[in-house]
């Protein structure tokens, strides 16, 4: 459970979230969306503790959220933070070595399912093999909060597919929460259970995105051009 | 994704159609065992809840029932099989209707148009 009360956050003079709260559910896949500059990744760490609100309250799983939530929280940023010469077996056992979560056989089953080589170096890795291998660190802890930043951005679409496929086989419904800001919501419809949307550091909703197909006969994308517009 | 769905409709129900098609020409014999929830959601690519729903709609239907620690089964009711059937072709002769409505055709007109096409159909 996440849990956001009258959020706001000043970087100095600049107002990047604006009275924010909202509440998620365990055991979701929710959808972050707004456009660049929302305040999408401001909220992702707030939840990871990794930045404090200036005013209101962020919990998580019922505690206020500090840097000690890192050990229930996965927290795959945007930019990667790989250190080149590291072959990909050298970044899991760092990772196994960080967090006491990190179940090493699962890596390996999801290395597989990726299609990537173990002993490759991380500087001879794709673009796409990149992508690849943030998922694999990020799906082999099992902490439950999942928080992903644009996981697909710059991502070609068959990466995409393995990458929204390996969420599906991967993830504990039972026991696992994630919350994916990105702006590419067509790749990800399908498998979002809900949607928040913000818009210049304001919350502008919560919504579940079958009730939208079912209500307004639109696909998340055209409702989100509307909504946006409007 | 391994299927593609109309992103302007509810997937459960998409997934709930598809379902009864295979229900209905027999690829899911009357008690025969749907997949589990994640192999669903892996086939399809959704999510999980989604299916989820998907089952619950077909036990409301009566179509499927759960069966406590061992899945969801299509139901061997075969009056209830038999209504389902009806249902689908009901859905798809009535919509032959309306659209042939709205071009001005008269209910003679539709029957002859139907028996006429379905006598030079030779694939049947």
């Amino acid at each position: 459970m996440i849990e956001f009360h009258k959020v706001n956050k000043k970087y100095g003079f600049n107002h990047v979230l604006k009275d924010i709260s909202f509440t998620i559910r365990p055991g979701k896949i929710i959808g972050l969306v707004g456009p660049n500059g929302s305040g999408k990744s401001t909220i992702l760490k707030l939840i990871s503790g990794l930045t404090y609100p200036s005013s209101g309250e962020v919990s998580v799983l019922g505690e206020p959220a500090n840097r000690r939530i890192a050990s229930k929280v996965i927290y795959l940023t945007e930019a990667d933070s790989f250190y080149p010469s590291f072959t990909v077996k050298d970044m899991l056992n760092f990772y196994e070595s960080q967090f006491a979560d990190f179940e090493q056989v699962k890596a390996m089953e999801l290395l597989q399912f990726m299609n990537l080589n173990d002993s490759v170096k991380i500087r001879s890795l794709s673009k796409g093999n990149r992508g690849r291998l943030k998922l694999v660190l990020a799906l082999a802890r099992r902490a439950p909060i999942l928080l992903l930043d644009e996981p697909f951005s710059g991502l070609d679409p068959m990466v995409r597919d393995t990458l929204v496929q390996g969420l599906l086989s991967f993830i504990d419904f039972e026991k696992q929460t994630v919350l994916m800001a990105t702006h590419e919501i067509e790749e990800v419809e399908t498998v979002l259970d809900e949607l928040i949307m913000i818009e210049d550091g304001r919350f502008l909703g919560q919504y579940h995105v079958e009730t939208i197909r079912e209500e307004k006969g639109l696909s998340i994308k055209e409702w989100m051009k509307e909504t946006y517009k409007g | 994704m391994a299927e593609e769905f109309h992103s302007s409709q509810p997937i459960y129900l998409q997934i709930m159609e598809r379902v009864c098609q295979q229900i209905v020409r027999k690829e899911l014999a009357p008690g025969a065992k749907l997949p589990s929830v994640r192999e669903m959601a892996l086939t399809f690519g959704v999510n999980p809840n989604t299916i989820q729903r998907t089952y619950q709609e077909l036990e409301r239907m009566e179509v499927a029932l759960a069966k406590r620690g061992q899945g969801t089964f299509v139901t061997e009711d075969t009056a209830k099989l038999m209504n389902l059937k009806r249902d689908m072709q009901k859905q798809i002769i009535q919509s032959y209707v309306n659209n042939l409505r709205e071009l001005g055709f008269s209910n003679e007109e539709m029957k002859q148009g139907l028996s006429q096409f379905l006598k030079e159909d030779h694939d049947d």
